[in-house]
């Protein structure tokens, strides 16, 4: 333990006491193989079979939300990178997707409704242009948010701003980005956003079929995105992430560069967001500032903390159920849900930092911990020195 | 030349409330390492405080003054049930004192909804603020925008004094310093944490009183300033109180004067970028102090 003498140490702290490591090697291959597809059963097989098409709708939104809980899974939960911020690529993506359907929409030439509205514009604003080639927009939807994060990430990290600096640096970029949507009404709708979007590549949006179409599409991409984070968190570069998270300074004096890999974490959890929102307007026909802002961007992240920052799976679970049971309860006590979201959040982080995962985790290795207190009789973790993450007992 | 110095009058006046706000978090972020997102809503704390007090105490004058000390204890009485109950368990981890305090702010927001309904609430201004001045140079300033300058002021050179002066400043600094020594020197630090913790959120109550005078009292007048005080202690340099005063102004100047030039939405831009700019001169921020330690 080396002491800290000054506070402006402690701010450069590791996220957290990591979360119990969710691997098991033996096997692991096999048993992702299994789990893919059980999932994509479920998916494909069960949800359709049994949800109604109000339902299923329903689900392809959470499942949106799922899709950026992958990525800050990687960046915080694996690389120890609290982004606040992630309605910021999320609401790029969408944004870059609505314009593209508002200008197919409108037809060649043609205004987007909104536009004549509020702008009193004559001709399209020369941002607006690109956007109405899918050929640019549809690739715009990851890449835009990529860049975003390329630029952001390269010059915040390589200065080495981290921890709570960076937490607070990404959550003002959202603000700032939702200031400038509502500012600049007549070219982005303001606070309305870009709503009533009607068709998606030719397809009738309200057609239940293909409204059915889009949810597949969107479970694809889910299952695509998870199987590229497994890939990522098995590689070398996944072991190199984890040890950034834990010991940055180690890494960089065994040669590394830090800033790169966290760099590269940012951009491939940006461009998951991105790729979330681009599907979450034809799922829902809406993209709004309200939808990107802080508290949705801090809503990502609880879902993220309850599932289990630290696996794989436990993001997209814990986005999955705490987005439905926001629905299920802030419909009938929306004074109610409020409450039980913060309670959620304070319970789960203070007392629960690894999620529900991590209570799976405590049944298999609960044998192993027999000697340890039980958790009213354990002592608050001390203030000062580095809280240092304890190699997994193997 | 008087537009430019109205221009400027209004960036400073910005500043001394983006410094009020900040004042708390300095400490609390500052010195203690905590991020607590629940500030916004102790600042909504101390205004609802001036509002109540105004129901009984029909003076606007003297339920301004009441409110000042009530609210700063009202705040600080938030801030030490909150030290208590959670923050006390997540010293080590900064991080997960953002998330946590998040959860609480959205628990203190809807219960002033349910206590004080979602409407926003008004409180009247005291006959003496409501005038302006003017100034040599045909430069008018408005009294309440005056009045929260010199409130900025005064709390800036109390908690100065304060913290070099008093035996309770000197614990204080102790602690931030080297934890570990001072309590082997005899120093009880985790009370000291609370008393700290006290006085940090007990500021954000008397940037809540003063914020009643610029605008109206609801539950989410906190969350929109709080991202802005914490850029500014993030700029400021983390432990020093002058580094949040010099940029609290400087970023209240920049503001008014982007949004002169420019539009209020564009000004906000402008202010982000600017901080990431100087961040990668200034990494650490302004003011920093300066450690042995290998982070």
């Amino acid at each position: 333990m080396t002491t800290v003498t000054g506070p402006a140490t402690a701010a450069d702290e590791p996220a957290a006491p990591a979360p119990p490591p969710p691997a098991r090697r033996t096997g692991g291959r096999a048993r992702a193989a299994l789990g893919f597809a059980a999932g994509a059963a479920l998916l494909y097989g069960a949800a359709p079979l049994l949800l109604s098409d109000f339902r299923l709708a329903l689900l392809a939104k959470y499942l949106c939300v799922a899709m950026v809980a992958v990525g800050i899974g990687i960046a915080w939960g694996r690389g120890g990178m609290l982004t606040l911020g992630q309605g910021v690529f999320f609401g790029l993506g969408g944004y870059a997707m609505a314009m593209h359907l508002k200008l197919a929409d409108a037809g060649p030439g043609a205004l987007p409704d909104f536009m004549q509205l509020y702008g009193q514009l004559d001709e399209l604003p020369w941002w607006w242009r690109p956007f109405a080639s899918p050929w640019f927009a549809l690739p715009a939807t990851v890449l835009l948010p990529m860049v975003v994060a390329f630029g952001l990430g390269s010059l915040v990290f390589r200065r080495r701003v981290r921890g709570a600096y960076f937490a607070i640096l990404s959550q003002a970029l959202a603000a700032a980005m939702v200031i400038l949507l509502v500012g600049q009404q007549g070219t982005t709708g303001g606070t309305n956003g870009l709503t009533d979007i009607q068709g998606f590549f030719g397809y009738d949006l309200d057609d239940p079929v293909n409204q059915r179409t889009v949810y597949f599409l969107i479970a694809a991409a889910l299952l695509g995105l998870l199987a590229l984070a497994r890939q990522l968190i098995e590689s070398r570069y996944g072991e190199l992430l984890v040890a950034v998270r834990d010991g940055e300074e180690r890494v960089r004096f065994l040669g590394y560069d830090p800033a790169t890999v966290k760099v590269v974490a940012y951009v491939v959890a940006a461009g998951m967001a991105g790729l979330a929102g681009a599907l979450f307007v034809p799922a829902v026909g809406i993209i709004s500032p309200a939808l990107i802002g802080i508290v949705p961007s801090i809503e990502f992240v609880i879902g993220v903390a309850v599932g289990g920052r630290a696996t794989l799976l436990g993001p997209v679970l814990g986005a999955v159920a705490v987005a439905w049971a926001r629905t299920a309860l802030s419909e009938r006590f929306p004074g109610t849900w409020t409450y039980l979201q913060g309670l959620l959040f304070v319970l789960v982080v203070a007392f629960l930092p690894g999620g529900l995962a991590s209570l799976w985790a405590l049944r298999r290795t609960r044998r192993a911990a027999a000697d340890r207190p039980p958790w009213w009789r354990r002592i608050p973790p001390a203030r000062s020195g580095r809280t240092r993450t304890e190699a997994p007992a193997a | 030349m008087t537009v430019l110095f109205g221009q400027l009058f209004t960036g400073v006046s910005i500043g001394a409330v983006l410094l009020l706000v900040a004042l708390g978090l300095a400490l609390t972020f500052g010195q203690m390492n905590v991020i607590n997102m629940a500030h916004g809503e102790f600042i909504m704390a101390g205004a609802y405080t001036t509002y109540v007090l105004q129901q009984t105490i029909t003076s606007a004058g003297w339920s301004l003054l009441v409110a000042l000390p009530v609210a700063f204890a009202v705040a600080g009485a938030l801030g030490v049930l909150l030290e208590v109950l959670l923050i006390r368990r997540l010293y080590a981890r900064p991080l997960d004192t953002l998330l946590v305090t998040w959860g609480v702010s959205l628990m203190l927001q809807q219960a002033a909804r349910d206590i004080f309904g979602s409407p926003n609430v008004q409180t009247r201004a005291p006959a003496l603020l409501t005038g302006n001045v003017a100034l040599p140079g045909g430069v008018t300033v408005a009294n309440n925008r005056l009045f929260i300058l010199g409130l900025a002021v005064a709390a800036v050179v109390a908690l100065t004094l304060a913290l070099r002066l008093t035996p309770l400043g000197r614990r204080i600094r102790a602690v931030v310093q080297n934890r570990d020594l001072a309590a082997v020197s005899g120093i009880a630090t985790a009370r000291v944490d609370r008393t700290t913790f006290f006085v940090g959120s007990g500021l954000a109550g008397v940037a809540g009183v003063a914020l009643t005078l610029l605008g109206p009292i609801g539950p989410t007048m906190g969350t929109n300033l709080i991202i802005d005080a914490f850029l500014v202690v993030v700029v400021g340099g983390i432990g020093q109180l002058k580094g949040s005063v010099i940029v609290a102004f400087a970023l209240g100047v920049l503001q008014a004067t982007g949004e002169y030039l420019t539009t209020l939405s564009v000004a906000k831009v402008i202010v982000f970028v600017a901080i990431v700019a100087f961040l990668q001169w200034r990494p650490q921020g302004l003011f920093t102090l300066r450690t042995r330690s290998l982070a």
